[in-house]
């Protein structure tokens, strides 16, 4: 009788990761948009999810973020469980997103769009603002300062004083990354930045992102510009029909002939 | 800076009894339309800034009209406390339904409100026990701040004056805030506002509450100066007149809703002469601005007036280069 | 109390049925435009002041009754080209902005019209009652009932077996795939609000002989009609004739048991109770927003 009594093991698991998602369902009406999707992301990674049109990108997001309610599941996000948290809470706990369709405030300038995004790192009573006391003056002055600090990472400091709505699109939709990033997010969820952008907008996209990844942002990207998710990303999930196809770093993926078939199809070009 | 538009308005204020002493016209429409500055601009809060309709604002008028009347006639209160309860009370109303009728959405929205809105409506006039059903109450005890107590047009020329400037005052800050951006954010992407950590739910809370409270300070002091209300001050047309003057004047923008106020104060002064040609000229005039200009006058015209200046400045440009 | 019970819902589904017509001419025009015509009060109004007019000055009532509801389609479709297709993509608070000021207008004409009195049209047939299980029902309140039943299959005829009722209905679902089809969404509006008009202007000449009008009648009766369309979830035609039916008996019901004065209040109160649990009314449908 040798039984072997296995050592208790000493907090030597590896770190555990920002966010895991573990068997996510979700569907409308018919449709299965997530079916049963699980993956981890460790921290200080770009981790990009791709799949063809309809492979449940957003979806994913919109779970993530509280939009919809996913009807079985977890989402742990530093150890919390995010699911059935709304989504103003679920942004305090430090998850930040642009969006596949433009949700900027256009009833608003860029540098106020930017400074709701500081909305999270200051608190203002109704009393206070309405009465303008000098410590909501004072307030106002430092959420500038990092509404700011926000446009100059993203190049856009030079269009502070412009309405959202009279800005070139690519640059809107570099409005909604500094408005995210003013946040100061632990994770950065980009849906789809690169759609419509140039090739230059692209490049300069790519800079943007290795920026907030060396900030220290965790980075989830959806995205179809393969060349720049190539580039960019660490590791890569892909989602076909609401499931996981694979899961690995680009060279992994790009080797993974169902992959290939299902979405790269055929002979691509990965440089930008 | 920021402030310049207020002190310009506080400075016409002031000035018109000083340049038209004795008008009856600036002195009575004056403060008809200060009352109705006070509404605009905080129904605006709502409508313009938050970009949540209610089509049941004079119910809220009517709070506070009613507030006011009963404490001080029944109860013997002193006017200014019962003045306070009245903003309490609506505040409080307010606040209790804000959650599930702000849930709503468009249409919806318009229908719970305008409900909302006939339902304190037929209570004013059924309630008869309490606010002297349709007759209404008579009687109301002028307005005492403190020992002095207003009396004759000019006095309440200035109380209203100064109590609309007040709520001009505390608008103007409020949308440039914290506070301000997040109902802007509300109105520009709902989804958004969620994401950048803003509980919509509350912040439309807000709102409500702030124009409530507005509206009932303006009924209050209605109520003290008119020394009588009755229902009809406070029934659906008047719900819809208060919405008008916001988007007569232009949406989310505070002067914008108090050039509105104005604007429809004098022109249902100025139709009166017309008589039976009142209400066909007022429908007309709130389908022609809103197919035409349904930016509103106020936001309307300046842009009208911002083009002007760029296009001449362009010519002006061109011809230098000749 | 049984006979008081049936008499109140006898009274309940004539009123109701008012309410499921001008609900019907809500839904209408929301389907195919979006927009909320808050004239659609008027337009009951227009029908009962025109017929009654048109009867006082000789036409028999019949002719009176098929002239009127005409020339109400007619303003249907002035207020269409004039007010609604000129404001295309308006915000909902312009729309709204615009119909009421639309009713107000068209309230001014009938005020310059036939003032302030208030007028009735005679009985379709006499005004002896019927006696109905302990009940007493008037003549005309079967007429409601029987034109409500033949106009409502109409419309569900209509919308199931028609060409223009199925465009109609496309035109609700998505406008753009529906132009992109050949559909011309153009007439299709024009068609909403005519019918619309007519369906409303019939509500105000078998309401006639029952409750007086004057410039004023189409405004309760046309919040209550909107009450309808949300009740039964906006949009939705056949929930629309089941919200005013509903709405009708309730306030009936209300009236009766609880206060006359507070009825409206009742009947308002149950909207909201109905959108506090529905927020899209009882059979408007619910879908996840997409972001
Ligand atoms: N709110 C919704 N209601 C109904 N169906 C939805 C909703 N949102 C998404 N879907 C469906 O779920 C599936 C996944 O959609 P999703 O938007 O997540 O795709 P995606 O991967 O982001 O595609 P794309 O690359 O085109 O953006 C699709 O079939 C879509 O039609
Ligand atoms: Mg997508």
């Amino acid at each position: 009788m040798t039984a072997m009594i296995a050592p208790l093991p000493l907090s030597s698991t590896p770190a555990s990761p920002l966010l895991a998602v573990t068997g996510l369902e979700q569907s409308f009406g018919g449709v299965m948009a997530l079916a049963g999707v699980s993956f981890q992301v460790a921290e200080g990674l770009v981790y990009a999810v791709i799949g063809p049109n309809g492979a449940g990108k957003t979806t994913l997001f919109n779970a993530l973020c509280g939009f919809y309610q996913p009807s079985s599941g977890s989402i742990r996000f530093t150890e919390r469980e995010l699911l059935g948290l709304p989504t103003h809470r679920i942004a305090a706990c430090g998850i930040a997103r642009t969006f596949q369709n433009l949700q900027l405030f256009f009833n608003m300038t860029v540098l106020e769009n930017v400074m709701v995004g500081c909305h999270l790192r200051t608190k203002t009573s109704l009393f206070a603002a309405a009465l303008r006391l000098p410590r909501v003056r004072r307030q106002e002055q430092r959420l500038r300062d990092w509404a700011i600090e926000a446009l100059e990472l993203c190049e856009l400091a030079d269009r502070a004083t412009q309405s959202a709505g009279t800005l070139p699109y690519g640059l809107m939709k570099r409005v909604e990354i500094a408005r995210a990033l003013a946040a100061k997010p632990r994770l950065l969820l980009l849906d789809e930045p690169a759609a419509g952008l140039n090739d230059t907008e692209t490049l300069a996209l790519r800079d943007l992102i290795t920026r907030i990844r060396d900030s220290g942002v965790t980075i989830l990207l959806v995205e179809h510009h393969m060349p720049l998710v190539m580039g960019v990303s660490d590791r890569l999930l892909v989602l076909d029909y609401g499931s996981v196809l694979a899961e690995g770093t680009p060279a992994e993926i790009q080797a993974d002939p169902r992959v290939v078939a299902a979405y790269l199809g055929g002979a691509v070009n990965y440089a930008v | 800076m920021r402030l310049a538009g207020f002190y310009i308005f506080a400075a016409v204020v002031a000035l018109l009894p000083v340049l038209f002493p004795d008008n009856y016209f600036v002195v009575v429409v004056g403060t008809s339309a200060g009352l109705h500055v006070i509404l605009a601009v905080g129904l605006n809060l709502l409508i313009g800034y938050a970009g949540q309709i209610s089509l049941g604002h004079a119910a809220f008028f009517g709070l506070g009209a009613y507030a006011s009347a009963i404490l001080s006639t029944r109860f013997d209160w002193p006017s200014l406390l019962a003045l306070v309860a009245g903003l309490i009370a609506a505040g409080l109303i307010a606040w209790v339904f804000a959650r599930p009728i702000l849930r709503l959405r468009g249409h919806y929205l318009a229908m719970a409100t305008l409900g909302f809105g006939i339902i304190a409506h037929v209570i004013m006039v059924q309630a008869t026990q309490w606010t002297g059903g349709p007759d209404g109450l008579a009687g109301i005890p002028p307005l005492n701040l403190l020992g002095w107590q207003v009396d004759g047009d000019l006095q309440w020329y200035g109380v209203i004056a100064a109590a609309m400037l007040l709520v001009v005052w505390l608008s103007l800050n409020l949308v440039d805030s914290q506070v301000g951006r997040a109902l802007r954010a509300v109105h520009g992407s709902e989804f958004a506002a969620r994401m950048m950590g803003i509980d919509t739910a509350r912040t439309k809370t807000q709102a409500f509450v702030v124009s409530a409270v507005f509206a009932a300070f303006a009924g209050s002091l209605f109520a003290h100066q008119q020394a009588f209300v009755s229902p009809d001050s406070f029934n659906l047309t008047v719900s819809v007149e208060l919405v008008t003057m916001v988007v007569l004047g232009g949406l989310a923008s505070t002067f914008g809703a108090v050039c509105g106020a104005i604007a429809l104060t004098l022109l249902q002064q100025g139709l009166v002469v017309f008589e039976d040609y009142e209400m066909l000229i007022h429908g007309a005039l709130l389908m022609a601005v809103m197919i035409f200009m349904p930016q509103g006058l106020f936001v309307g015209l300046t842009q009208a007036a911002h083009r002007l200046g760029s296009t001449l400045a362009r010519s002006k440009f061109r011809r230098s280069l000749d | 109390m049984p006979e008081q019970l049936f008499q109140f819902l006898v009274t309940g589904i004539t009123v109701g049925s008012l309410y499921a017509l001008v609900g019907l001419g809500f839904a209408l025009i929301y389907n195919a435009s979006d927009v909320v015509n808050f004239a659609q009060g008027e337009f009951v109004m227009l029908g009962a002041m025109a017929a009654i007019a048109l009867q006082n000055a000789g036409f028999p009532l019949f002719l009176a009754a098929i002239v009127a509801t005409l020339l109400t389609v007619g303003v249907g479709l002035l207020l269409e080209r004039f007010a609604i297709e000129p404001a295309v993509g308006a915000s909902v608070v312009s729309t709204i902005i615009i119909t009421i000021g639309a009713a107000i207008f068209l309230r001014g004409v009938a005020l310059l019209l036939w003032g302030k009195d208030f007028y009735a049209l005679p009985p379709f047939s006499g005004d002896t009652p019927i006696q109905l299980g302990g009940a007493t029902v008037l003549p005309q309140s079967l007429w409601v009932l029987g034109v409500t039943v033949v106009l409502v299959l109409l419309v569900r005829a209509f919308f199931n077996r028609t060409l223009p009722g199925k465009a109609l209905l496309a035109c609700s679902y998505n406008r753009v795939a529906a132009q992109a089809v050949g559909i011309n969404v153009k007439v299709m509006l024009r068609l909403a609000y005519g019918l619309s008009a007519g369906l409303g202007a019939l509500a105000g000449i078998l309401i006639a002989p029952i409750t007086f009008s004057s410039y004023e009648a189409g405004v309760m009766l046309g919040l209550k009609g909107f009450s309808a369309a949300i009740v039964g979830g906006i949009g939705n035609p056949m929930g629309a004739v089941a919200g005013g039916l509903l709405l009708g008996v309730l306030e009936a019901l209300g009236a009766g048991f609880i206060s006359s004065g507070y009825k409206d209040a009742i009947a308002f109160l149950f909207v909201l109770m109905v959108l506090f649990f529905e927020p899209t009314g009882l059979f408007g449908h619910k879908s996840a927003e997409r972001v």
